[in-house]
């Protein structure tokens, strides 16, 4: 890719050429290290690191100690004061009779090691195993409503500016401004009313959870088909939620390419019509969505707790609410880092797949 | 109205009056958000705000006498309806101006001044935005759970900031280049007159639109909040209206459903009607936006 900017020898790259010269000058170790994926990658660990501790101080500078509060609700059970604080103090990854600095260390030594601790809600189990149990059903449904969303909003997106200012798009444009302005939750609301209690399309009382009673997990037929039929009115929600936005953004992108010379320059040498659509125009119109598709992710994940609560969908939505009614420190310390971590790792595949497709903003 | 469509804008608010009645939908917005903002702030004085329970018709059905039928309470839907709207209306407005506020001032500074504030906050920015904000709320909320409507815009405020302080930042970045920027320079007005009178008046349409995407941000946090009833149950509040009938199972029932419907529709016409308003604005105030 390099070598084809520096082919094409026009005045503003010369001044680039002499300073690409002093780079190959310059010892590998140091060339790795300045390497722009190496600079994404570091940019995401210094992220979850500060996360991870602004999650470990913010412990500390609520009300109340965490200890003397999960003492206090262990208590109601008939434990003595004495038990009940062992129990709470044992359950954090660190001992918080220890000096803070010591504190600090053990929580980020857990944090490296995947071992946050044991929830104070749930006893037995650890903090990585209720997250493992909730997570990936968020990050299911959430993941294949984007998907669905994206690919269909940038297709309608795309006719819509091939049709602008005519009926369809009039119509498109109402419809995709409608459907981004409603919340997300309204929505889940609207199709549980309408689709499950007025037309009684489905059982929405039925369709609750993310897996029917007594459906092993397993990589069969069954499983699948119930993963789905649980999750097919979040992934509703989430397409309708956002798709709206999308379509007008493609529309948008579509548009400006669209009067590009080399769009003018494709016609006029009689390539079909189909082949510019997708090789010219769609391909440089999608490009600097990208970007925008990884940020979009954070969102979406905070938007899927008050989905999950309407609908309830058994995902890391109600697990956080859990964490946050019942004070549970370590749980909720594990949780803001995990969801942290998931929107990071998003935003760097995002980064390190836009500067793959548009090598300009390498630098 | 004809005066300052026809006429050349006067000023900012020219601008934005022009912006949004000039297409259809632009008008129709504006509309919608005028009638539930009479209904939320003018209704109030017309109904009678003494709303008593009465055991004796729960769940009643759409009557001359309670006009959207009553709730799980036996107190009157319409009354609740016209009470409930100025609370959420109220923390978004409130909300909103706290996050533009703070993204106006950091952004300002950090693409006027650069160097390091702008590279500190921007790592700031970085961070926050990778929070989801709306995590972040939950467990700001949660512990501090003595929310009043104002902590609750305080908060949402407080979160919400990130996204907007980048992109004023940005046009900022575009304005300092500009020749009254350098004018205003070599006259030597200081640095706070030069971002403040100087360049922040240029993007004044802009903040605008941002501020009310604010609002409707800050609308669907709340009531969002009220859905998983993290906040005090207080006063009259669409939020909690649709907490309490969707807790209620009101979607059930057929004559319950007025009670979960009806604040339903009332805010997504208010959130229609802000982004719709926006979207004709934006157009009006961004000539490559046009043909879009």
């Amino acid at each position: 890719m390099a070598t084809e900017i520096a082919a094409s020898p026009p005045p503003p790259e010369a001044g680039n050429a002499p300073s690409a010269r002093a780079d190959a000058r310059e010892p590998l170790p140091l060339r790795i290290w300045r390497h722009h994926a190496l600079v994404k990658v570091r940019k995401a660990v210094v992220v979850v690191f500060v996360v991870a501790n602004v999650t470990f101080f913010l412990g500390r500078a609520m009300p109340g100690d965490p200890i003397d509060v999960m003492a206090g609700r262990l208590t109601q059970g008939g434990m003595t004061i004495e038990e009940a604080r062992a129990i709470a103090a044992s359950s954090l990854a660190y001992d918080p009779d220890a000096p803070l600095y010591q504190q600090w260390w053990d929580f980020l030594v857990g944090l490296a090691t995947l071992d946050m601790g044991m929830t104070i809600n749930r006893p037995g189990q650890s903090v990585m195993e209720a997250i493992g149990a909730y997570l990936p059903w968020t990050l299911f449904s959430i993941g294949v409503g984007t998907v669905i969303a994206i690919s269909l909003g940038l297709a309608l997106g795309m006719v819509m500016a091939y049709r602008r200012n005519r009926f369809l798009d009039h119509v498109f444009s109402v419809l995709a401004s409608v459907l981004g302005a409603v919340p997300n939750y309204l929505i889940a609301m609207v199709l549980v009313v309408g689709g499950g209690m007025y037309l009684e399309w489905f059982n929405p009382i039925d369709l609750r959870g993310t897996i029917s009673p007594g459906v092993a997990p397993g990589p069969t037929a069954e499983f699948v088909g119930d993963a789905l039929y649980h999750a097919a009115l979040p992934i509703l929600t989430y397409v309708l939620a956002i798709i709206g936005t999308w379509m007008l953004i493609m529309k948008a992108s579509t548009t400006e390419v669209l009067s590009e010379d080399y769009v003018t320059v494709a016609y006029a040498r009689g390539l079909h019509d189909r082949r510019i659509a997708l090789s010219y125009v769609g391909r440089n119109a999608v490009l600097p969505l990208v970007a925008q598709i990884a940020i979009s992710f954070g969102t979406l994940v905070g938007g899927a707790i008050f989905v999950e609560q309407v609908l309830v969908y058994k995902g890391v939505g109600g697990l956080l609410l859990d964490a946050v009614n019942y004070r549970d420190y370590p749980l909720l310390q594990g949780l803001l880092v995990i969801i942290t971590s998931c929107v990071v790792i998003a935003n760097l595949a995002a980064d390190l797949l836009y500067s793959r497709l548009d090598p300009r903003i390498r630098n | 109205m004809t005066a300052t469509t026809t006429a050349p804008a006067a000023g900012v608010w020219g601008a934005i009056w022009q912006g949004v009645t000039r297409s259809t939908s632009g008008f129709v917005g504006l509309c919608l958000v005028l009638s539930v903002l009479a209904f939320s702030f003018v209704g109030p004085f017309l109904v009678d705000s003494h709303n008593p329970t009465d055991v004796t018709s729960i769940w009643g059905p759409i009557s001359a006498e309670h006009w959207l039928g009553t709730n799980h309470e036996g107190k009157d839907t319409f009354v609740q309806l016209v009470l409930g709207g100025r609370e959420p209306i109220w923390v978004g407005f409130v909300a909103a101006l706290i996050t533009v506020a703070i993204a106006v001032v950091l952004g300002g500074v950090a693409g006027y001044v650069r160097g390091r504030v702008d590279h500190f906050l921007l790592q700031v920015t970085d961070i926050t935005m990778t929070i989801p904000f709306i995590v972040l709320m939950l467990v700001i909320a949660s512990f501090y759970r003595t929310a009043s409507p104002l902590t609750v815009s305080l908060i949402i405020g407080l979160v919400t900031w990130p996204y907007l302080m980048r992109s004023i930042r940005a046009q900022v970045l575009t304005l300092k280049e500009r020749e009254f920027v350098e004018a205003a320079r070599i006259q030597d007005l200081g640095t706070a007159r030069i971002l403040f009178v100087e360049v922040l008046p240029n993007m004044a349409g802009y903040v605008f639109i941002n501020f009310i995407i604010a609002v409707t941000n800050a609308i669907y946090a709340v009531v969002g909040m009220y859905l998983l009833g993290l906040l005090p149950s207080t006063a009259d509040n669409w939020g909690l209206m649709i907490q309490q009938a969707w807790d209620n199972n009101a979607f059930l029932l057929p004559r319950a459903a007025p009670f979960l419907i009806a604040p339903m529709v009332m805010i997504m016409l208010f959130q229609i009607g802000l982004v719709t308003m926006t979207r004709s604005l934006e157009q009006a105030l961004n000539p490559r936006l046009r043909d879009r």
